[in-house]
């Protein structure tokens, strides 16, 4: 049945007046189907998001680094959790929505079908990726549904940490050795483009935005929120004096802002659809981490059923 | 929900999905003697597995000293639809607040 004229009308004031939408509130199709993607892709990200640091934890140069990244990528799982609960009040199952990211059939962030090539990369992605997740999440903060706002509240706090021990990585390797100098220049030359196309396309090109935007879920363009990455992130390289690969890089006064060079939307577009450096292998170590656990899985059925029965054959035996 | 299931590749293990656990909501008490607050959920085979996924989840930096977990399906709430006649009883009643009584000029109450 298509949404009445009237409720759309009601609904779309209840946004304009800052109200929050909570999951029994009545809500246009059109509006749980858009958030059920938008979310659902970013529990997946988060999810997926865990595969190229998880690479390096048996390989973390400390035992200080390696507690770091353990605890990010357990936080990373963590917020795909926290998301996947938030979708779910829309009305669809955890384990359907699992079920398409596992079948291939669901999109995430596409940064992660980058190769984390050396150790420099962690701190590239804590530093770029963890930065711009930032910069969309506290947007996302406000969103008018409650249960993703909430969400994305949770993951802020938790996301500075992240920034933070990448940022201290780039730091201290390009303070280092040559060759730590090196490969910290290395990952930021491979890091900052895919980083500035995590935001999406140019407003203008975005086939969501404009629905995304009336309807309160997103509160800025992509377009503003790539800038406002681009002009926070600048002096931070400049301090750990690491260069950003952009040409273009120069400040304009007249706005204030750091004007950069043109994406190559080509490059995105080609690893959104399947065929960045590491699509196939992402998929498979989900697909085989899936099946790995399936014992873990099985034992707790089995436990919680052995445990119901002896509870039962107490309960029995002192009504006997 | 079986035909998409049915779509996924034959490598995917198809057993134990684990959605179908029941749903708890997580509820925290902040340290500091401050109330339950409602954080979310979690899928769990039963209340003890529950517990621990809630902690693992949703209490990794101190944010609880106290959780409760509690079947979804056993929580009764309002609705939307009635929200005006069924907190109306209180909307209409000012004398319940303090702005209500006139106190002289110049005492403090409070």
């Amino acid at each position: 049945m298509p949404d009445s004229p009237d409720a759309v009308r009601e609904f779309e004031a209840r946004i304009a007046a800052g109200e929050t939408i909570e999951p029994k509130d009545w809500m246009p199709d059109r509006y749980r189907k858009q958030l059920i993607r938008m979310m659902s892709q970013h529990a997946h990200s988060e999810v997926v998001g865990m595969l190229p640091e998880g690479n390096w934890i048996t390989r973390a140069p400390t035992l200080r680094r390696k507690l770091g990244l353990l605890a990010k990528v357990q936080d990373e799982a963590g917020h795909g959790l926290y998301i996947y609960c938030g979708t779910e009040t829309l009305g669809i199952d955890r384990a359907e929505l699992v079920d398409q990211l596992l079948a291939g059939k669901a999109k995430y962030s596409s940064i992660f079908n980058y190769p984390t090539l050396t150790w420099a990369d962690i701190g590239a992605i804590g530093w770029f990726v963890d930065g711009a997740a930032i910069v969309n999440q506290t947007m996302l903060a406000k969103a008018s549904y409650g249960p993703y706002a909430r969400a994305m509240v949770r993951i802020c706090k938790e996301e500075n940490f992240h920034k933070r021990q990448g940022y201290e990585i780039m730091a201290t390797l390009s303070a280092g050795t040559p060759e730590q100098k090196r490969i910290a220049q290395d990952a930021v030359n491979r890091w900052w483009w895919p980083s500035l196309m995590m935001f999406g396309p140019s407003d203008k090109d975005s086939p969501n935005s404009a629905e995304l935007t009336r309807w309160g879920i997103k509160r800025k363009g992509n377009d503003e929120l790539r800038q406002r990455f681009v002009n926070l992130t600048v002096g931070q390289a400049v301090a750990i004096d690491l260069v950003l690969p952009d040409p273009e890089l120069r400040h304009d006064a007249e706005t204030g802002n750091w004007h950069f060079g043109p994406i190559d939307w080509d490059e995105f577009t080609r690893v959104v659809h399947g065929d960045g450096p590491l699509n196939r292998e992402r998929l498979a170590a989900r697909q085989d981490a899936h099946r790995a656990g399936a014992w873990v899985r099985d034992a707790a059925v089995a436990h919680a059923a052995k445990r119901a029965a002896a509870a039962d054959a107490v309960a029995k035996s002192a009504a006997a | 929900m079986a035909d998409d299931h049915s779509a996924a590749p034959a490598s995917v293990a198809t057993t134990s999905r684990d959605g179908q656990w029941p749903l708890w909501e997580v509820f925290l008490q902040p340290p500091r003697g401050a109330p339950f607050e409602h954080a979310g959920s979690v899928h769990a085979v039963d209340a003890e597995s529950a517990l621990q996924n809630a902690r693992d989840v949703y209490a990794r930096r101190g944010e609880a000293v106290n959780i409760w977990v509690v079947p979804t399906t056993a929580i009764t709430a309002s609705t939307p639809e009635d929200v005006g006649p069924f907190f109306d009883p209180g909307n209409d009643k000012p004398y319940r607040h303090p702005q209500f009584y006139s106190v002289p000029r110049g005492v403090r109450v409070y």
